[in-house]
Order: structure tokens, then C-alpha cells, then sequence
């Protein structure tokens, strides 16, 4: 198993397009993140929840994380070399294994720097913003509790957006498909939410992995969030878990 | 001359080789391989399942009572009045009348114009009790003439407004503006209108001696007898995107009406104020006599029917929306495939060898891809919107009503806007060459610019769906704005802030502009 996690890790850390999505990733949540601090303005004394505001990136960074996990598998089918992979490790729920642990890994520690730096940009822009004691707003810090479940949440998200991403490629083997589904998968429902009505829109955002997910970023008014921040994240960590389910019975039922 | 005598002269090498073959070289690459034609089949189901979805899932009910948590609710929608030409109207306020047979002129003195506004929400059933002075900008305070009091029916009025100084208005739609300023003791406002024939005058005079005509319209099938009278009616106010029923209150003075038919006698009627009528009204409106005047109490508008707020209005537009996006994602997975697997292949090399003009493979790939994607993307749209309207009505909701032309149109757009976008994502995957970054990129610029606008509010929405590639969504747009209605067009509210064409022409630039880069690298890498 350690073999199979370090030849894994070889091939992801050798790829040039690694480095930079883990760049990316980083970038591009922070970078949201900086540009929505800078843009909010409050002029009404409540209804704001500073550090949901200030971790708005993961919702596009999350499409990074996405795309590195599916290459660590769709490019092995694109260019053939699943077939040397597997004539290395035949034990292919093993492989898969290992490639969820390196995948899980690298988001992880994106995730960490990501989350940190938007917290950073929240704590130092937001004040300017109006979000500020002043207000009636504290100042994001991790000392509170519940903007530190909501820090480490994001980042337990983006990991399980990355195992939901890699199941999906392991059973569509293709990139562009796989990246559709996965984006289809994370954006859609919230549009469908927003087109229906009750009570199946709050069951709709109750089940939708990105929706049920990202309740974890909420610090203030969790009564009228449609699910509750850790049971969210449990709603998308069965939705990784039935993804890499389906993607290991395929790659074990399946020639490659 | 010689020129008979002369040798032909050899052409081959020089002579400009024929599009066609390019072209049916790509469309033979695209039809052969099984797994985008069957890309495209997914596309057409999806959309029109989601659009069901989308229909099936929005039922309308009408909720009544005095606070939000002693409501009741049934299914069914309030009744929206047609106007002359098909559209919805608002067509409530409160009316002194008499019958006038044949021409006639009626002249009034407004003295003053003063209102107040309910301090609850339009969604709970106002009360006189909570209100606070405030008068609605399009109040109005006029004469009015019209062949019925049913609403929805043909009018023509001249009237004293909030701000907008004198207006002369007829058939909902139509407006001219007459004397500013506003209406006060100080600076009272005359109003006349005359009926000959079928032509009707409006003026207006701010001594009652010295007339200006400020419009004239010539309503057909105008009876002998009509109603003419007072009326006083006065809109929802908003305040960001909170509305508050209003409710205004005028005096005519020195009224005066010349005509055969004339009678003197004067009753009272509110029109459009019933429980089941959908404009949000304070109070049903009256009217009593001061000595020689008229003082008139009226709530409602007379107008175009705008808003989905107000009108709890889905349209043939917003339920196809989120299985054209749906779609849109399958066929931007298919668009890059159609060349990034060319380029993983290693087919491009036999490609650009056959064509080595490389700007003609692109050109065919985009029209090819562009004919395929407007063609699933309507023939889908023409089963989505019909389906999708029926499920509405079945479901009790009201539908906007709109004519088979902008139904069409929407149809049309939607299809544009697939196939442009397939286009620009076509262009994307030759600038990127790999389908991951192209894939991402094309989600990520073409669907959710339009889905982070959709769930946020204020200038940043109208900015992100004017500039972004989001505006090529305003084709799905059909309800009309109006000058004549203060309220906040937004998205949450059913309004694009681009028209259809102009949106579609700002996702035509994206796209013209990634296809100049695609061609540009094209010609300047190796394959």
C-alpha cells in the first residue's frame, strides 16, 4: 500500500500542470476572495456573515482542485498509461486508494494556504468595508469558534470535492466529460433551487453537494440555513464516497 | 486578334481550392464519432427534462392574512387583466363616473394631490391603520374616458401625477408629458378632455382659460355612449425591492362636463380592487362631495403589467433557463472534444497536411460545430418551451402572455446562444489544446458568470450580466419594461439589463474574439 501511495505520489509530483494547479487553486480562491472583499459595501447595520464573505473564493477554487483530481486519472486513460499502471499494481482498488490518498493530500494542503489567505484578507479588508466593531461586526479570527469549524470545514470540503471528482473521472475515464459532470454536478442545482419551489427547493439544498457543502462557511443564522454546517459536509462525503464507490467497481469490472 | 491562336495557359497550383471538401472533411469527423453525436442527444434530453423538472416543480398559490403566521394559502393564481394588444395590464383605481353619449368635453380643477404609504410589504394584506403620508411618484389624479369599466379595457385619461407633472395616457402603453411640477393648492392643475368622434384631446391649463392640447389618440370602435368621469389610483412604491401599497387622495374643483348625454348624476366605482385581483391595493377606494367639489380616494395603477414580483409571472423564458444551461454545459464538453482530441491524437498533423491552410480547419470545425449546436439547441427549445408553458398552466401558475413572434424569438436566441458559445469554446480548446483547461475554462467563463449574477443583487449583477459572457442569456428575456412604472427591474425580478439582440452580441464579441486568437496561434505554433 505505501508503494502503491509513493509511486502515485512520483507521477502527481512530476507533472509540471500539478504545481501550477496547486498555484491556481490557491490564486484563484484568494484572488475571489480579495476582489468581493474589496467590492462589499454594508450599509445596513446586520444580515452580513463576515467569514462566509471572506471564503467566497472556494466557490470557484473549488473548480481547480476539481480539475487537478480528474486529470490524476482521466490523463492516464488519455495517453495509455493506465494500462503500464495497472501492469505495475494489478490490485486496482489499491491504485485507486492510492491515488485518493495523494489527491486528498494535495487539496488538503491548497486548501489550507487558500483558507488561510482568505481569512488573512477578510481580517484586514473587511473592517474597511463597514464590517467592523463599529457595526456590530466582530473581526474574523479563528479564536472564534465557530469562523474556525467554518475554516477547517472549508478545506475537509474542497478535500471531499477532490475524492468526488476523482470518483466521477475513474468512472467516465474521459477529461472533458468528467470535468462536465463534476461542474454540472457542483453548479446546477443551485440554479435549479432558485427555478422551483418550496418545499423542494430546501430538500434540493439540503441533498446538492456543493449547497449542502459549503452550509459549513455559515457563522451567523444558522437557523435558516437549509442544513445543518456538519451534517452538509456529511451530505458531501457520502456523495465522494458513492462517487469513488461506483468509480472502483467500474475500474474493477472493466478492462482498461 | 491572335488571343484565338493562343496556347491555354496551364492552372494547377494556383487556382483557389474549393471550402466545400474542408468543410465536409470536419462534418464526416463529427458525424462518425459516436460518442459527440450521442454528446448531442444527451444535450436535447437533458434540456427539455430539466425544463419539465423546472415547470413541474412551481406551483402558485395565493396567500391571505393579517400577519405572516395566520395565513392561509390555496393554489391558483390572482387574475392578470389583457389589455387591447394581448398584454398584461394593471387596471385598478377608483372612478366618479357618469355615461356620455356622443362628443362631449369634461374640464375638473385638481387642487391638491397627497397620499399615504402601508409600512407592511405588498405580500401582507394591507391595512388603512399602518400607513405613513407619503405620496407614489406615479400617482394619478384625472379625467378618464373609457367604453367600460371592465378592466383591461381601452381608455384614453389625462391626469395630475405625483412627479411627473400632467400626463396624457391612453391604451396602457402610451404617454405624453404635459405641464411639470406638482399639484398643490398654490399651483392647481386644469385638466380637459374632449370626445369628437373617435378622436379624444387631452389639455391641460394652469388658469383654466389658456389651454395646451398635450396629446390626441383616435380609439376604434368607440361607442356612442361611454363613461367619463374622475379617477384616482396610485401604484406600489418601492424601496430597493421592498414594495408598499399606496393609496392617494385628490380634490376636483370646478367640474364641469358638456354634452348630450350629460346628466349631473355621479356614482362612485372601484374597479380592480377585489381580493382575487393580483395588484397589491391599500383600501378599495371612495369619494365624497365638499361643497361644489370632488374628493376622490384611490389605490392601484393603470398601466403596463410589469414584474414577476407583482405579477408572480413565470414566462416561457425562465423555465427553459436551467436545461439550456444544462445543455449548454454537455455542449461545451462536446465543443472541446471536437478539437482537443485532434490534438491528443495526433490527428490534427493528417489534418493540417490535407488542409495546410490552417485557418480553413478552423473555420470549417466552427461552422460545423456552430450548425450542429443551433440545430439540437432549437429543435430542443421548440419541445422545452410548449412543454414547459402547459406544465405551468397545469400547475396553476400565471404565464406571461406573449405573442408566437417572441416565442419564437426565444426559441431562435437560445439557439444562437448555444451554437455562438460552442463557437467560442471551439476557439478555447485550439488556444489550449487540452480539454481540461478548455473544459473548465468554458464553464467557468460562458455558465457561471450568469449563475454567481443570478445569486448575488445590486450593481454588481448588472455589471457582471452587461459585460461578462452572461448577457447572451438576455435572449430568454420577454417581459417588457415601461417608463410609466416605477419599479426595480433586476434579475431576481425576470429583467435582463441588456436587450435579447445586444446580449447576444456581447457573447458574439467573446466569441469572435477567442476565435481571432485561435487562429492566430494556430497559424503561428507547430501542431
Amino acid at each position: 500500500m505505501t508503494d502503491a501511495v509513493r509511486a502515485e505520489w512520483s507521477k502527481l509530483r512530476t507533472l509540471a500542470s500539478t504545481g501550477w494547479l496547486l498555484v491556481g487553486t490557491v490564486i484563484l480562491t484568494v484572488g475571489i476572495s480579495v476582489a468581493v472583499a474589496a467590492a462589499v459595501h454594508v450599509t445596513s447595520g446586520s444580515g452580513q456573515d463576515p467569514t462566509k464573505l471572506s471564503l467566497t473564493g472556494i466557490y470557484l477554487g473549488q473548480t481547480v482542485v476539481a480539475v487537478l483530481a480528474v486529470l490524476a486519472i482521466s490523463e492516464e486513460y488519455g495517453t495509455g498509461m493506465i494500462r503500464a499502471t495497472l501492469c505495475a499494481m494489478p490490485r486496482r482498488l489499491v491504485l485507486l486508494v492510492a491515488k485518493a490518498t495523494n489527491v486528498a493530500g494535495l487539496a488538503f494542503v491548497a486548501g489550507l494556504v487558500a483558507v488561510a489567505g482568505c481569512l488573512l484578507a477578510g481580517r484586514l479588508m473587511l473592517p474597511t468595508d463597514g464590517l467592523n466593531p463599529d457595526h456590530g461586526y466582530a473581526l474574523v479570527s479563528i479564536g472564534h469558534g465557530p469562523t474556525l469549524r467554518a475554516a477547517i470545514g472549508s478545506v475537509v470540503y474542497l478535500v471531499l470535492i477532490a475524492l468526488l471528482s476523482l470518483g466521477v473521472a475513474t468512472a467516465m475515464r474521459d477529461t472533458a466529460v468528467s470535468i462536465g459532470v463534476v461542474l454540472g454536478l457542483l453548479y446546477l442545482p443551485s440554479i435549479l433551487a432558485q427555478a422551483v419551489t418550496d418545499p423542494l427547493r430546501r430538500h434540493l439544498q439540503q441533498i446538492a453537494p456543493m449547497t449542502a457543502g459549503l452550509a459549513i462557511q455559515a457563522t451567523t443564522n444558522l437557523r435558516s440555513l437549509p442544513i445543518s454546517p456538519w451534517a452538509g459536509i456529511g451530505v458531501l462525503a457520502a456523495w465522494a464516497m458513492a462517487s469513488l464507490l461506483v468509480g472502483g467497481l467500474l475500474l474493477r469490472l472493466r478492462d482498461a | 486578334m491572335t488571343a484565338a491562336s493562343a496556347p491555354p495557359r496551364l492552372t494547377h497550383g494556383r487556382r483557389r481550392e474549393s471550402f466545400n471538401p474542408v468543410l465536409r472533411a470536419e462534418w464526416i469527423k463529427f458525424r462518425t464519432v459516436r460518442g459527440w453525436v450521442i454528446g448531442l442527444i444527451v444535450a436535447a434530453v437533458l434540456c427539455v427534462t430539466f425544463t419539465f423538472l423546472t415547470a413541474n416543480g412551481t406551483h402558485e398559490g395565493s396567500c391571505t392574512g393579517p400577519s405572516p403566521s395566520q395565513t392561509t394559502c390555496q393554489a391558483g393564481h390572482p387574475f392578470v387583466p389583457t389589455g387591447p394588444d394581448g398584454e398584461a395590464v394593471a387596471d385598478s383605481y377608483y372612478f366618479v363616473d357618469q355615461p356620455l353619449t356622443g362628443n362631449g368635453t369634461i374640464t375638473a380643477q385638481v387642487t391638491s394631490l397627497t397620499g399615504v404609504t402601508s409600512t407592511q410589504p405588498v405580500n401582507v394584506a394591507p391595512s388603512l391603520a399602518d400607513t405613513h403620508p407619503g405620496l407614489a411618484t406615479w400617482a394619478k389624479a384625472g379625467i378618464l374616458l373609457t367604453p367600460s369599466t371592465k378592466q383591461g379595457s381601452a381608455y384614453a385619461a389625462v391626469m395630475a401625477t405625483g412627479s411627473h407633472g400632467v400626463r396624457w395616457q391612453y391604451d396602457y402603453t402610451h404617454d405624453s408629458a404635459g405641464l411639470p411640477g406638482s399639484t398643490s393648492v398654490a399651483s392647481p392643475r386644469w385638466l380637459r378632455l374632449t370626445r369628437t368622434g373617435h378622436t379624444l384631446s387631452g389639455y391641460d391649463s394652469t388658469d383654466g382659460t389658456s389651454w395646451t392640447a398635450i396629446g390626441t389618440t383616435h380609439l376604434t370602435e368607440l361607442p356612442s355612449t361611454v363613461a367619463v368621469g374622475l379617477f384616482v389610483t396610485s401604484p406600489v412604491s418601492f424601496q430597493g425591492s421592498n414594495g408598499s401599497a399606496t393609496r392617494a387622495t385628490a380634490t376636483f374643483d370646478q367640474v364641469s362636463i358638456r354634452g348630450a348625454g350629460a346628466s349631473k348624476a355621479w356614482h362612485g366605482l372601484s374597479i380592480g380592487t377585489d381580493p382575487q385581483d393580483f395588484y397589491p391595493t391599500l383600501g378599495s377606494g371612495s369619494y365624497h362631495r365638499s361643497g361644489g367639489a370632488f374628493v376622490v380616494s384611490g389605490s392601484g395603477d393603470i398601466a403596463p403589467g410589469v414584474g414577476e414580483g407583482l405579477l408572480g409571472a413565470d414566462t416561457a423564458g425562465s423555465t427553459l433557463l436551467l436545461g439550456l444551461i444544462v445543455g449548454l454545459i454537455v455542449m461545451i464538453v462536446v465543443a472541446t472534444m471536437f478539437i482537443t482530441t485532434e490534438y491528443r491524437r495526433g490527428l490534427i498533423r493528417t489534418t493540417f497536411a490535407a488542409t495546410p491552410n490552417r485557418r480553413r480547419v478552423l473555420a470549417a470545425k466552427a461552422i460545423v460545430i456552430g450548425a450542429v449546436a443551433f440545430v439540437t439547441a432549437a429543435l430542443s427549445a421548440a419541445v422545452a418551451v410548449p412543454l414547459g408553458e402547459h406544465k405551468l398552466n397545469a400547475n396553476g401558475n400565471y404565464v406571461f402572455p406573449v405573442s408566437t413572434f417572441t416565442e419564437l424569438r426565444i426559441i431562435a436566441g437560445s439557439a444562437a446562444l448555444v451554437a455562438v458559445t460552442a463557437i467560442a469554446v471551439l476557439a478555447l480548446g485550439t488556444i489550449m489544446r487540452k480539454s481540461a483547461g478548455a473544459v473548465t475554462g468554458g464553464i467557468v467563463i460562458f455558465v457561471l458568470p450568469y449563475i454567481i449574477g443570478s445569486a448575488i443583487s445590486g450593481s454588481a449583477e448588472q455589471w457582471l450580466l452587461r459585460l461578462t459572457p452572461a448577457a447572451g442569456f438576455a435572449v430568454l428575456g420577454v417581459l417588457p419594461r415601461s417608463p410609466q412604472v416605477s419599479y426595480p427591474y433586476t434579475l431576481g425580478n425576470g429583467y435582463y439589463p441588456l436587450g435579447p439582440w445586444a446580449g447576444l452580441a456581447v457573447l458574439c464579441v467573446y466569441a469572435a474574439l477567442a476565435l481571432g486568437v485561435a487562429a492566430f496561434l494556430m497559424r503561428r505554433r507547430d501542431a
